[in-house]
């Protein structure tokens, strides 16, 4: 019996000890909570590579600052997130958390982080409910709200004059809100809408459908796997000379362009950023990404790029007090930093208002594939649901 | 809808089911032989997958990427049976299902660690990357026609071989009297590694097959495991001829159902119809022990 | 005191709250509810024999019915929570009737078939925010006294709970019935010709096990603040299913042991590294080659108290 209840206490103190708080002083530990285990973690990766390049460009430091990045994993799942969130807050005594890349673990932490007065600079999901009505003082989103990009390539198809369009996407939140967000700036006729099962991995059946239906041009949302399942199913099934396809960066993003082979080349898509946008600021960052982990980075890797390059604008404005939460607030606020997409600033909701871009599929010159700008969409574009945020 | 699309969705439909057939046997003969539930053919099937892609990338070849890699995962599956699979063998399913999906962890992240978070890329070999018109106004992408065709080929030799060998005697008498065939002299050891090498074999020819068509990535074999394991449970476990006949079945219902049904309740299909299924036959279609 | 273990267990989670780190109070709140899952699991699969790859239906359920209850401004506990309980009984009754008719293996995918039904639909509720789920604003309250958001007030309260469901689920596999449904799992034939209707029997416990895991959910949701599809994900059965195995079938503390082990592994192993899988799953393997009957049976003294002895 003794030893039963000594092995629960061995095993209760072992945990506990690993909770003492420590907290330097001068220094700012950041959480990074992103899905990083399992399928689904290729983006977590991603943006913890760009956003660890973007503390090296600040000098090792933020804002002056030595940093500690506490990394923890969602595993994809709400509940989780609320976890991790909770073990940064209470425990690791975090002044920032940042990362999250899917929209369901954001609805979950955003409240429970900035109730606490804590800043969350997300570095990925950017849902509609946060951007409108339950829009929060100490959330700022440095990538996009998630229907930005989509309306970029509506405004592109309407300018461009295309009539009868098809739709495809995946059947879940982010699918909905995309072809959304599409139609927002999409006035001309809609085939069909087309909803496939979450994770689908074969699209034959759905293609059959679409290439009966003889639009003159498809727009689809089909991110990470999905994606590249569906673009190489396109392609061999002989459509992308027939029907021309256009997507968004998510689709079709440096992450995923390998995997998916020549089935990309030559397909259009819409972002507010690209590896060959020309300023100084995104030339150093594509190049250093490059040599340091050897390949080229993704929009994804730009966001936590960015993500860095914002904290350490706003830790160094208020002169490395983190506990004047009001001036750093206002300092975030502004935005005083180079962007890699140039220039940068938030909105009333802490949403960026920013330049969206075409892009197409190309080889570079080592036949690397990668995106090219073609043309641009949109400029100084605000998200849809600013107005409804209370937020001056 | 008209008569070609009708004809080209159950091309569709039947070329799906011809896949998960690959995956089910295997399964269905270590679920049938040995008595074991293993959740990690999934884990099998994605080996398969990356295996493959690594060595066309290495021999730049598609055929010897596949004529490579089928030995390379029936040998990762004769590893695997022998450290870990073999002491499960007397045990209570339950712990069978909670070793194996040890295993899938382990396996989706030892994939991760060796070949990095990003999905891999795989060719198609150059002359199957085009469409071929099977008759005026149908076109229908040849490799996909060459899938039907292996998995139709793999079925028949599959069934020559439980039926028309001596492996196949043994593979059968294992599993009705696991003593009787210790009796006749035979290592019964040795043929359950080879039963399991067979089943892996398989599945990663399934993963290997698909890598052309889809994203070769961690976890890959998850969703694929669980329709491998509707396929069995409707065609009753341990019946090659169940498994293929469920796996069509299975393969028409979902492309038909995506096809006809709306989104929401195309998800539900498959399971409607196991559920179905299960209700009116409790034991699958084709029962292999009576 | 002849069981002085789960003294000793309940007893400890007592102090969880007294480190003052909310953190690991909410850790243990969350471990504690996983519990109440497990064992509820444990009384299908433990005691009655019924392998079910789909329990996390019945925790969707549950945890769906406070969500959908607060949508309609229904947030009082008295009522939330027996209708969590109510709503998974509800639809634990066609599932457990439908899936019986099958046994084994057949049985194990059929209830996962049922609980893909029941997902993909929770999946499709857009009133729930669909795929991505809802906040809920606050946890529900009794009689108007919102004192449960206080994270230590609701440990409390899950403790208690598990204290309940611990002695209840006690006295009932105690009870003739308990001996009934252990003596279908050995051998159906034999309890039919006794007399007990074998099937009857079942369906009770699977809807008893059902509405557990219902409260289960409901607890989640509170504590959380968060429902989504995740709960109902055939993942998530499969994870109860582990903490079951791994902490010792057709015992009542196993689960529990079951649940704290697994979840607090997880929690310690992937603070440490992001590829914690790797070291997770060979560990499970290791405890079901070397530990037989779960972690339960390398306790002193606990081999004869499993349901099974044989």
């Amino acid at each position: 019996m003794k030893r039963t209840g000594l092995g629960i206490l061995a095993v209760a103190a072992w945990v506990l000890s690993s909770g003492l708080p420590c907290h330097a002083a001068d220094a700012i530990k950041i959480g990074y909570i992103a899905t990083m285990s399992g399928p689904g973690a290729s983006l977590g990766t991603d943006i913890l590579d760009g956003f660890k390049l973007g503390i090296k460009h600040c000098g090792d430091k933020l804002g002056g600052l030595p940093v500690e990045v506490i990394v923890g994993d969602d595993q994809l799942k709400p509940e989780i997130g609320v976890q991790v969130a909770t073990r940064m807050l209470e425990k690791d005594k975090v002044d920032m958390v940042t990362g999250i890349v899917f929209s369901n673990v954001m609805m979950a932490v955003a409240k429970p982080i900035t109730d606490q007065g804590v800043f969350l600079i997300s570095a990925n999901a950017g849902p509609s409910p946060l951007a409108g009505a339950q829009c929060l003082p100490n959330l700022f989103t440095v990538s996009w709200q998630n229907d930005q990009t989509h309306e970029a390539m509506g405004k592109y198809l309407q300018d461009k004059g295309v009539k009868r369009l098809y739709l495809m996407a995946p059947d879940y939140q982010a699918g909905k809100d995309a072809m959304a967000g599409f139609k927002h700036s999409f006035k001309g006729e809609i085939v069909a809408e087309v909803f496939t099962k979450i994770n689908q991995p074969d699209y034959a059946a759905e293609l059959a459908q679409l290439r009966a239906a003889k639009p003159d041009a498809v727009f689809c949302f089909y991110p990470g796997g999905m994606g590249i399942n569906f673009i190489k199913q396109y392609a061999q099934a002989g459509l992308k000379e027939e029907i021309p396809l256009y997507t968004t960066a998510f689709t079709l993003d440096q992450s995923v362009l390998q995997a998916m082979g020549d089935a990309a080349l030559g397909l259009m898509n819409a972002s507010f950023w690209s590896p060959d946008l020309d300023n100084p600021v995104n030339k150093k960052f594509v190049a250093d990404f490059k040599a340091a982990y050897g390949r080229l980075p993704s929009l994804f890797a730009a966001q936590g790029y960015d993500a860095a390059l914002l904290i350490d604008s706003g830790v160094r404005a208020v002169g490395g007090n983190l506990n004047e939460k009001d001036k750093l607030r206002d300092a975030f606020k502004k935005a005083d930093f180079q962007s890699v997409r140039g220039k940068f600033k938030f909105n009333n909701n802490h949403f960026p208002i920013q330049d969206f871009y075409i892009r197409q599929v190309v080889k570079n010159e080592e036949g690397v594939l990668t995106n090219k700008i073609v043309a641009k969409a949109f400029t100084d574009h605000a998200d849809a649901y600013c107005d409804q945020c209370p937020m001056k | 809808m008209d008569a070609t699309l009708l004809l080209m969705q159950g091309l569709n439909g039947l070329q799906l089911g011809v896949m998960l057939f690959l995956m089910a046997a295997g399964l269905t003969l270590v679920f049938g032989v040995m008595n074991l539930i293993n959740l990690s053919h999934g884990s099998l099937y994605m080996m398969g997958a990356y295996l493959a892609a690594s060595l066309q990338q290495q021999t730049g070849s598609f055929l010897w990427a596949i004529l490579l890699a089928v030995p390379a995962t029936l040998a990762v599956g004769m590893v695997v049976e022998v450290v870990t699979l073999r002491k499960l063998y007397d045990r209570d399913h339950l712990d069978q299902v909670l070793a194996t999906y040890g295993l899938i962890l382990f396996f989706n992240e030892l994939v991760r660690m060796v070949w990095g978070p990003q999905a891999r890329f795989m060719a198609l070999p150059e002359a199957l990357s085009h469409s071929v018109v099977l008759f005026p106004g149908m076109r229908y992408p040849a490799y996909r026609l060459v899938i039907i065709g292996v998995g139709l080929g793999v079925g028949g030799l599959l069934f020559w071989l439980i039926h028309h060998t001596r492996l196949g005697m043994l593979i059968r008498a294992g599993a009705s009297n696991r003593e009787m065939v210790n009796a006749l002299g035979v290592n019964i050891k040795v043929l359950y590694t080879v039963v399991f090498g067979l089943g892996a074999a398989l599945a990663g020819l399934a993963g290997m097959m698909a890598g052309p068509i889809l994203s070769i990535e961690v976890g890959m074999g998850e969703p694929v495991l669980i329709l491998a394991f509707i396929v069995v449970v409707i065609g009753g476990i341990g019946s090659i001829k169940g498994a293929f006949v469920a796996a069509v079945l299975v393969g028409l219902v979902d492309t038909f159902g995506r096809v006809l049904l709306p989104a929401g309740v195309s998800s539900m299909s498959i399971c409607i119809l196991m559920a179905g299924m299960l209700c009116w036959r409790p034991k699958g279609l084709f029962p292999a022990h009576g | 005191m002849k069981r002085p273990l789960p003294i000793l267990l309940f007893g400890l989670l007592l102090l969880v709250p007294l480190c003052g780190e909310v953190f690991y109070t909410r850790l243990f709140s969350r471990i504690m509810i996983h519990a109440i899952f497990a064992i509820s699991l444990d009384l299908m699969l433990g005691y009655g024999g019924m392998v079910s790859f789909g329990h996390a239906a019945f925790f969707g359920a549950g945890a769906y019915t406070v969500g959908i209850l607060s949508l309609h401004g229904v947030s009082s506990a008295l009522i939330v929570w027996p209708a969590a309980v109510g709503v998974a009984a509800l639809l634990a009754l066609p599932i457990g009737a439908l899936s019986l008719r099958t046994s084994g293996a057949y049985f194990i995918m059929i209830t996962l078939a049922f609980a893909q039904i029941v997902y993909y639909f929770a999946f499709g509720l857009e009133s729930c925010g669909g795929s991505d789920g809802m906040r809920l604003a606050t946890r529900n309250t009794v009689g108007g006294w919102a004192g449960l958001a206080g994270h230590t007030v609701y440990y409390h309260v899950v403790w208690g709970c598990l204290l309940a469901v611990f002695l209840g689920c006690r006295r009932l596999v105690g009870s003739r019935f308990g001996f009934v449904i252990g003596g279908i799992r050995q051998n159906e034939a034999r309890m039919g010709s006794l007399g007990y209707a074998p099937f009857g029997y079942k369906l009770t416990c699977f809807v008893i096990a059902a509405s557990i895991a219902g409260l289960a959910g409901a607890l989640i949701a509170n504590e959380a603040l968060y429902v989504s599809p995740s709960f109902l994900h055939w993942t998530q059965s499969g994870h109860v299913l582990v903490m079951v195995i791994l902490g010792g079938m057709g015992t009542l503390l196993g689960p529990i042991l079951g649940a704290m082990a697994l979840l607090l592994t997880e929690e310690v192993l992937s603070s440490f590294t992001e590829h914690w899988m790797i070291v997770l799953g060979p560990s499970l393997i290791v405890v079901v080659l070397y530990a037989r009957r779960g972690l339960i049976s390398l306790l002193p003294g606990r081999r004869e108290a499993r349901a099974d002895a044989s």
